[in-house]
């Protein structure tokens, strides 16, 4: 059950662009950040291809401390957005143009 | 046998993540997300990272995502608007150019990269014990700093999300 690096690490660089896509397309801010993990699980594949490829345990104990980060970030971005949707009623990024230039 | 399984996974999992970003409904949004997690995990499991799939499965598919589908119930979202105005699709079209350059530059950039290590995984290899081994011994500090930043972030969100006080004046 060999896998080749190589086509992990495309499946990966495939996954963040699709995540960059979607957060450049959309409004929606929570579509947005639901973008964002992706990108960080595209990341989390580069990681875990890349260890199984040295052989060694390090690179997936870093994948243990995104997911950490991740968790924390959901957290307290999901808290910012319900904030921001009780003062504007809206979670359209394009409205929620405040501190534009 | 691995490599057409990694294939087809492959091919769901670009699907799903498509599903993601195009569908205009962010609970079928979460959900496409949600399988996307899945795929993952199973791919985690074909590259013996088996500790990892199972907390994508718990932390990620379980928890996070949990969470997100909550929030979009709570604020009871509809679907995002259409594109107002021709500049709007013309910088929609721009998006996704910069976003096959990239997938196309990140696809040439790892080419040619590391060559798979054709060898079998040692025993136990990522494992519970072997990624704890590694864990609690070269990585202790960062670990014990994870808890601080969750910690920071309960606080935050507490403090984010509650209602907000009238402002006192003194």
């Amino acid at each position: 059950m060999i896998v080749p690096t190589e086509w992990v690490l495309m499946l990966s660089a495939v996954l963040f662009a699709i995540g960059v896509v979607g957060v450049l397309v959309r409004r929606n801010i929570i579509v947005i950040f639901m973008a964002i993990e992706l990108m960080l699980n595209a990341v989390n594949l580069t990681f875990v291809a890349l260890a199984r490829s040295r052989g060694a345990v390090d690179g997936q104990v870093v994948v243990f401390f995104v997911m950490t980060v991740a968790a924390a970030e959901a957290a307290v971005g999901l808290a910012i957005i319900i904030a921001s949707f009780r003062n504007r009623t809206t979670v359209n990024a394009d409205e929620l143009a405040l501190l534009r230039g | 046998m691995g490599a057409i399984l990694f294939l087809v996974l492959a091919v769901l999992t670009i699907a799903a993540a498509l599903g993601v970003i195009l569908h205009p409904n962010p609970v079928k949004s979460a959900l496409f997300l949600i399988v996307t997690l899945f795929l993952l995990a199973v791919v985690f499991v074909l590259l013996e990272a088996h500790m990892i799939a199972a907390l994508q499965i718990i932390v990620y598919a379980g928890a996070i995502m949990v969470l997100f589908v909550f929030v979009i119930m709570l604020l009871n979202l509809g679907i995002d608007d259409p594109d107002r105005g021709r500049r709007q699709v013309v910088l929609r079209g721009l998006a996704w150019l910069g976003g096959i350059v990239l997938a196309v530059e990140l696809a040439l950039l790892v080419r040619g990269g590391p060559a798979g290590n054709t060898a079998a995984a040692p025993a136990g290899y990522g494992g519970a014990l072997a990624v704890a081994q590694s864990l609690y011994t070269d990585f202790l500090l960062p670990f014990e700093l994870t808890s601080i930043l969750l910690l920071v972030a309960v606080v935050g969100a507490v403090v984010l999300a509650q209602k907000q006080r009238r402002p006192t004046i003194s």
